[in-house]
């Protein structure tokens, strides 16, 4: 099992969130080709995570489905007052995803889920216009997620799972606006948690109310990093102030907030089916980053106060013979509320266009491939509770995001 | 893994780049140069003209970073989008600061500041400086800063002789002395021959700066118009001040070139004048009783004034010392007071909101005279003249800088070819704490990012924040449109 958690771990790393904050919905090359809908599609084993109920409803004994969406996002901040410009430098992401649902009896399905919701990776130049709020920051998650779904009737069913839910985190920036070392490199800290666990759990429910008309809902929980007496390393110090500042260890919370989803599909006829997805992130879980170090640094303060967001979902599909091709667009609302933007997740509203195509090499085998491509509008933003020697310093500008992904995957049915 | 395996993964790698590559472009980038250009101005020769602000001086010293980024410079870096020019600077030859004379080190011209955060307090940075005044540089210089030159001294030939450094009194600065073009030149010669197209003039300060950090110690030399028999703590008269400063105005411009005045900051902007509080002295019970024991026989003697119709009971009040437990007011000599010496009292009271304490006082608050001394400054001995500035040393000060800055800005209003920029404005602005959109920097010392260690001169951050103050009024004045600077890529104080 360790072996395995480190190399999901090497997969997963460094995926860019795109997402409004740092969900990263990558979950599925089916799904992401259908504008990432599913809370109310049965045909694969992506269900596990759309919809845990969905897994009795899907036609095969046994489905297993996986994938991998290599991502890359960047983002760029100018302020034209200043001239002062930077753009990020990100790695490619590779969120990973691996399904499988096994049929017990017309009423029970089992599965298990892997994959990467949670996400971030941003790495704006050294030293940059805003490096007192970030230099560069990298979080990764693995949900590990066995499930089991129970069928009352034709109509109704009811999943449920529960997460086995790794983290790492490592975040780097300069202690202030001006304090560098007898060099004039400036003073910066990073912190890094790895192997941060925690447990988390979704339930879902599918009503089948007709032939052509599915319903489902999905509640995934919240989900707490706490790191505890993690290191965190304190460089180009001046030597004056290296006694205050030793490298030591930090205190923080993440939390990783809660998803509802409600979803509709609408089947025109046996080869054409149209999605809708509507989810609610609860990101007013997200109150703040606060970092306490056990040196003179003290606490850090960084509120956040994320609002709850929406994200609206369509997605179609059409069959042609042994080919699937798929469309989809969302709008994806940003859970920052003004004056609380900051450099480490620098996500504005969006529009998602997503496309997908598989190919069913046989009957047990199919290939899927999924594109997406994220609409930013530049916009006008700023950090207003930066706080250095008992005053608040605004940080404001211009950003500009850009993110496209491009997944594959394979599908084995029995 | 055989190779081929290798170049298909490398292959994939490749593809997926491609595939991938998106870089976020904003419709109107900063930095695009095709918007820049410089109006009206002629910025191919660019000069400037002035004192320590000018040559770039911070942390008590003149080193290389802060004349890197001196507000010339940060300027003349910008003019050069717009089609500005080569620009020299007198360099000094280390990050040290500190001068050599002949090869000996003089503690009047010590290092740079660094703060020790142990000691909470500056200290000149450690080494040997290399910088010698006797080995003067050769050609010209666009950067005509000379720290501590007052506005006479613009037109005075032979303050750059170098026999006038060593003179006893010193008729010559040593700043000047290292890249003066001849012994006899003067600053204003030097800068003129240069042909400016375009100057930037900022001279004044030390006209009432030196006054102001000697503690006012100096004389108003209100009425005299002969600057050669001033001393170097006096205060310039601004009949004086007004003529030679139009004067240089006309010989800068004679080239035809266009320029900006700067007018002089208050000394209540200045952190130098407003770190240490009136009221800077802690002090328990016990103390409390002895010093109000001790100061009984000075209370009841100004009672007897006062009954003597020798003081009014304002008087009295004013200079009655007392003390509560706590934050107490330091006591001060006072030389406006009235004399009562006949009577054996000092002319002490103890400071108000209204005195503005000296920085370099604040080490010497508390501690004894002298070693193992049982009198301790500004307890029970009063702190001098040359520690405090006085409201009535104030009122001179302001009355003689509103006189400087009324001249500044007549001039430049009475010529189209000249633009003023107040200064003193944007330093009350960042007084309150000033704004630039990413960051932002305040007057407190040390931590306020503004300021260096000497209280006086700016940081490089704050020097940038004075450069974009006169982008903005170049850019508005003259029609032109030349990129500022980001303030934060600026350094602040350096620690120890």
């Amino acid at each position: 099992m360790k072996r395995l958690l480190l190399i999901l771990l090497y997969f997963s790393i460094s995926s860019s969130a795109f997402a409004g904050g740092y969900r990263l919905s990558l979950q599925g090359q089916k799904s992401l080709g259908m504008g990432h809908t599913g809370g109310a599609i049965t045909d694969s084993a992506e269900v596990v995570f759309f919809n845990p109920a969905g897994m009795t409803f899907l036609q095969s004994e046994l489905d297993i489905t996986g994938g991998v969406t290599p991502i890359q996002g960047n983002s760029a901040f100018q302020n034209q007052i200043t001239q002062a410009g930077a753009e990020t430098d990100n790695p490619l992401g590779t969120p990973i995803n691996f399904y499988a649902v096994k049929k017990i009896n017309e009423q029970v399905s089992y599965g298990l889920g892997i994959y990467t919701p949670f996400g971030n990776a941003v790495e704006w130049e050294q030293g940059w216009a805003g490096s007192h709020l970030l230099n560069t920051i990298e979080l990764q998650t693995i949900f590990i997620q066995p499930s089991v779904a129970y069928q009352f009737n034709d109509v109704l069913s009811i999943g449920i799972g529960v997460s086995y839910v790794t983290g790492n985190i490592e975040f780097n920036r300069n202690l202030s606006t001006s304090l560098a070392d007898e060099n004039g490199v400036r003073s910066n800290v990073t912190i890094e948690a790895s192997g941060v666990n925690a447990w988390g759990y979704n339930i879902g429910m599918l009503a089948r109310i007709s032939p052509t008309i599915t319903f489902g809902i999905d509640y995934r929980s919240k989900v707490e990093l706490e790191a505890r007496n993690e290191p965190a390393d304190f460089r180009n110090i001046p030597s004056s102030l290296q006694n205050a500042f030793p490298d030591t260890t930090f205190n923080a919370d993440l939390v990783l907030p809660a998803e509802f989803t409600l979803a509709m599909a609408y089947h025109f006829n046996a080869h054409t089916v149209v999605a809708v997805d509507f989810n609610r992130t609860f990101w007013s879980a997200y109150e703040n980053l606060n970092v306490n170090f056990n040196n003179s640094a003290g606490t850090s303060l960084n509120p956040r106060n994320y609002e709850d967001s929406n994200i609206y979902r369509l997605g179609v599909q059409h069959q042609i013979e042994q080919f699937a091709f798929r469309a989809g667009v969302y709008i994806d609302k940003t859970p920052v509320k003004p004056g609380y933007f900051t450099p480490e997740a620098p996500r504005n509203d969006s529009i998602g266009i997503t496309s997908g195509l598989s190919y069913a090499i046989s009957e047990n085998w199919v290939l899927d491939l999924s594109y997406l491509f994220l609409i930013f509008d530049e916009f006008d933003a700023s950090y207003d509770f930066y706080q250095q020697s008992g005053s608040t310093i605004p940080f404001s500008g211009e950003y500009k995001n850009t993110a496209i992904a491009f997944g594959f995957g394979v599908q084995y049915k029995i | 893994m055989n190779t081929k395996i290798i170049r298909r993964s490398f292959g994939l790698t490749l593809l997926l780049t491609t595939l991938l590559a998106c870089n976020a472009e904003f419709d109107n980038p900063v930095g695009d140069e095709t918007h820049f250009n410089s109006g009206s101005a002629d910025l191919s020769h660019f000069v400037s003209l002035g004192d320590s602000l000018t040559a770039g001086y911070a942390d008590a010293a003149l080193y290389l970073h802060g004349q890197e980024n001196s507000y010339p410079a940060i300027l003349a870096t910008q003019f050069a989008k717009v089609g500005g020019g080569d620009f020299n600077q007198p360099l000094v030859s280390d990050n040290l600061g500190g001068l050599l004379f002949g090869g000996n080190a003089n503690p009047a011209f010590p290092n740079r500041l660094i703060l020790n955060a142990e000691t909470e307090s500056p200290e000149p940075i450690a080494g040997i400086s290399t910088t010698e005044v006797f080995s003067p540089l050769t050609g010209a210089f666009n950067n005509m800063g000379v720290p501590g030159a007052k506005s006479y001294h613009l037109i005075t030939p032979g303050y750059g002789d170098p026999a006038g450094v060593s003179a006893s009194p010193a008729t010559a600065n040593p700043y000047f002395a290292r890249f003066a073009s001849e012994a006899n030149t003067t600053m204003l010669s030097d800068a003129v021959s240069q042909q400016p197209s375009f100057f930037v003039l900022w001279v004044g300060n030390n006209d009432v700066l030196s006054y102001a950090s000697s503690g006012g110690t100096g004389t108003n030399q209100l009425g005299n118009l002969h600057p050669s028999t001033y001393g170097s703590d006096d205060l310039t008269d601004p009949n004086l001040f007004a003529s030679i400063y139009s004067q240089v105005v006309t010989a800068l411009s004679a080239a035809g070139g266009k320029g900006v005045l700067i007018n002089i900051p208050d000394i209540s902007a200045i952190p130098f004048f407003t770190t240490v509080p009136f009221n800077a002295l802690p002090l328990d019970q016990e103390t409390v009783d002895l010093l109000t024991s001790g100061y009984a026989e000075y209370n009841a003697g100004l009672q007897a004034a006062f009954q003597g119709s020798l003081i009014t009971s304002d008087e009295q009040q004013e200079r009655s010392i007392t003390f509560s437990v706590g934050q107490n007011a330091v006591v001060i000599e006072d030389e406006s007071l009235t004399d009562l010496t006949g009577l054996t009292l000092p002319s002490i009271r103890q400071a108000t909101a209204n005195d503005l304490i000296l920085l370099t006082t604040a080490s010497k608050i508390g501690e004894p005279v002298s070693e193992g001394s049982t009198s301790l400054w500004g307890v029970n001995t009063p702190l001098a003249d040359e520690d405090v500035l006085t409201p009535m040393e104030i009122d001179l000060i302001t009355t003689a800088r509103l006189a400087f800055n009324a001249s500044i800005k007549g001039i430049a209003d009475s010529n189209d070819n000249i633009l003023f920029v107040d200064v003193a404005e944007l330093l009350n602005e960042v007084q309150q704490g000033f704004s630039y959109g990413t960051g932002s920097i305040n007057a407190t010392y040390a931590t306020g990012d503004a300021f260096s260690l000497d209280g006086v001169h700016l940081t490089a951050r704050g020097y940038s924040v004075v450069s974009n103050e006169i982008i903005d009024t170049i850019n508005t004045g003259f029609q032109a449109n030349i990129p500022k600077v980001d303030p934060g890529a600026y350094s602040s104080i350096s620690f120890k």
